[in-house]
């Protein structure tokens, strides 16, 4: 296989680059290995431009312990139009957002974070962090700040609700957006080696009210540290602040949200302020963000079931050190503006 | 080895049955069909024969045929559907492994080729089904709940027959050169329909990969289910880019009503369950086969490529392939006729 230039895919651990140009304008030249002239009978006895490569499928087959796919070109690069992955991330359209997002990220949010080095340059990690705001800030900014710190993409599990939606479903797709499936968090996390965002509270952090700030809600079923558990890789929790305040959810409509089919219908103060563009823009609150150690479980990976006591312990054990991490950075922190 | 292929006069049936004759480990070939073979063959015998169960219990007793290749499948339900596909698809499977289950039965192999349209196509589906899933919700079209009958019928064949190597291949949607299927149709069009803020993640399966691994079931002991299609996704936009064909878009709401006036008018012809491929995409994990042993040629960027050529070749010079037709005592005559020499017979 043509080794490609790679200018489409981020490296892994390496520095993104930030490629000006989205991919469906490009100029329309036929990809290099394609040798035109090739005849159909050609094809039928299989060029290999387009074939899969022998050494292809000798890598993970008829391994007992299927061995980490390190960030290897896929053996179709040279053939493909665009740089959109196969959970429909495009590289193109992550920089472009990050190029948009940038400002807000730097001169509304000016976003500060602590322990970086936590997260770790290779490999899978599970990140988990709170979530909050009526329509939560914290997920762009997770994601753009460890991009951009980091040189790394982030996958954002997310409810699959998103893929239903028409336009907004494929931007949140091309933006790094995965159903928050178990088997896809599995295969991104030990199959691609990559990093995948989730939020243990689900809707229920973000549909929480002012009064309850930065109390962390139930850690779902911990059905995170199974995955982590079977992926093989740590959870990082990161805890957020700033989020709340960002979007200060002050009322709740539950009869709206059944007739919406939505978690929740929120009244935001920034909707009271502002009408209706509070419903989209949030208020400059300081966001500081802190990644805490690495949490490694000690268990086999890739088994079938996990003790549910053993998953419920360690769930609990990371949700009470980030609780303890919030009240930590809430104490230190003189302004909500100015942090 | 001695084979039966069901659906020899499909294209599919056709196709198996040629690629069969090159391997010499098949000694007889038999193809069963109402109508008759599309392509010219060399030694398979052409019955002509409905899917009943006292012709196929009689067939596969007189020919001591060990191994079945089930290709009569309808997936494409803009081929046939109602009671038609109903009758082919899960009464002939019934009876089919009824007679290869049959006691004294000298069947030792069944292969049998299905669809990834078993999964269904939802929002809520994991980006890559394994064998071992189940689709998320109950199948609406008639074509998905007649796989799904089928799929209980072989799984039931299996258990019951364990001295019985029962393979079934689930392939996921097919391009080629010759093959015509609802994705090729629409991609030959001068405008490819999508549906609206959609741009689902797509997978292909190459035409000569589909005819590689049922001769490679048929060759080799594979038992179980395994999803054929080739690697890597693309989405439907560069789909389009690359065949270079502009899109029109369908309502994202109400999709299957408003398509129904479009297809009424030949404008269209993506079947329900289709659409909702169009809408959400499909991905299966392809992995399962490659750790038996096979290997594919083609990923899906590079069948969508082989298509665009085979598209564009066609494009200037038409379709350059003769059409044959079946002559029965034309074909009787080679096949039985002493005055034909054969060649194993002059060396």
């Amino acid at each position: 296989m043509t080794p490609t230039s790679g200018k489409f895919r981020l490296a892994q651990g390496g520095r993104s680059r930030f490629p000006s140009r989205m991919p469906d304008r490009a100029p329309e030249a036929p990809p290099t290995t394609i040798d035109l002239t090739t005849s159909p009978d050609d094809m039928a006895t299989g060029p290999h431009d387009m074939a899969t490569g022998p050494d292809d499928v000798a890598t993970g087959s008829r391994d007992l312990v299927p061995l980490p796919r390190e960030a290897e070109e896929p053996p179709d690069a040279g053939l493909r139009r665009s740089d959109v992955d196969a959970w429909g991330r495009s590289e193109h359209a992550r920089s472009l957002a990050r190029r948009i997002y940038d400002p807000l990220y730097r001169r509304w949010f000016r976003v500060e974070w602590d322990g970086l080095e936590n997260i770790p340059r290779t490999g899978g990690a599970l990140l988990i962090a709170n979530h909050a705001g009526a329509i939560p800030a914290d997920a762009p900014v997770i994601m753009h700040g460890i991009e951009k710190e980091l040189g790394r993409p982030v996958y954002g599990l997310a409810d699959n609700l998103f893929r239903a939606l028409p336009v907004v479903g494929t931007l949140w797709a091309r933006g790094g957006g995965v159903a928050a499936h178990p088997d896809n968090a599995y295969r991104l996390l030990h199959d691609d080696n990559q990093l995948a965002l989730v939020f243990p509270e689900g809707t229920k952090g973000p549909g929480k009210l002012y009064r309850d700030r930065y109390r962390l809600r139930r850690f779902g079923r911990g059905g995170f540290v199974a995955i982590a558990m079977r992926a093989g890789v740590p959870v990082v929790p990161i805890t957020v602040v700033g989020s709340e305040e960002a979007m200060p959810l002050l009322y709740k409509s539950a009869r709206g949200a059944k007739l919406l089919n939505v978690p929740y219908v929120p009244l935001t103060a920034n909707m009271l302020l502002l009408g209706p563009l509070g419903a989209v823009l949030p208020f400059p609150a300081k966001f500081r963000l802190r990644v805490l150690p690495p949490v490694h479980f000690d268990v086999p990976a890739d088994q079938e079931r996990y003790s549910r006591s053993r998953v419920m312990e360690e769930a609990e054990k990371i949700r009470e050190n980030m609780q303890e991490s919030l009240y930590d950075m809430l104490r230190t922190r003189r302004s909500v503006w100015f942090g | 080895m001695r084979v039966l292929v069901t659906g020899l006069g499909t294209f599919w049936g056709s196709k198996l049955a040629q690629a069969l004759e090159a391997l010499d480990a098949a000694e007889v070939i038999i193809g069963v069909d109402t109508h008759e073979p599309r392509l010219p063959l060399e030694r398979t015998e052409f019955v002509r024969a409905d899917s009943s169960f006292s012709i196929l219990n009689r067939l596969v007793r007189a020919a001591q045929v060990d191994t079945i290749l089930h290709t009569h499948l309808i997936v494409d339900s803009t081929q046939m559907r109602g009671r038609a596909l109903h009758e082919t698809n899960v009464i002939g499977t019934m009876n089919l492994l009824a007679a290869a289950g049959a006691a004294g039965s000298p069947v030792r192999k069944v292969v049998v080729k299905s669809s990834t349209l078993v999964y269904g196509s939802t929002y809520q589906d994991p980006y890559f089904f394994r064998e071992d899933m189940k689709r998320v919700r109950s199948p609406r079209s008639q074509v998905e709940r007649s796989l799904g009958e089928v799929a209980s019928y072989v799984r039931d064949f299996a258990e019951d027959n364990p001295h019985v190597v029962v393979t079934k291949l689930r392939f996921t949607n097919v391009l080629g050169d010759d093959i015509d299927t609802p994705f090729s149709r629409a991609l030959r069009r001068p405008v490819v329909p999508e549906i609206f803020g959609f741009d689902p993640r797509m997978q292909f399966t190459h035409e000569d990969d589909v005819i590689r691994s049922l001769c490679y079931a048929v060759q080799e002991e594979v038992p179980g289910v395994y999803n054929v299609a080739g690697d890597g996704t693309l989405p439907w936009s560069e789909v389009c880019a690359i065949v270079r064909k502009p899109r029109f878009a369908l309502a994202p709401v109400m999709t299957n009503l408003t398509a129904r006036p479009l297809r009424a008018a030949g404008l269209l012809d993506l079947p329900s369950e289709l659409l909702e491929v169009l809408r959400y995409g499909r991905g299966v994990d392809n992995s399962r086969f490659k750790r038996a042993g096979f290997k594919y040629r083609f990923t899906s960027a590079g069948t969508v490529h082989a298509f665009a050529q085979a598209m564009r070749l066609e494009h200037v010079i038409g379709n350059a392939r003769p059409v044959y037709r079946y002559e029965r005592d034309v074909e009787d005559f080679f096949r039985h006729s002493p005055a034909v020499v054969h060649e194993a017979e002059v060396e």
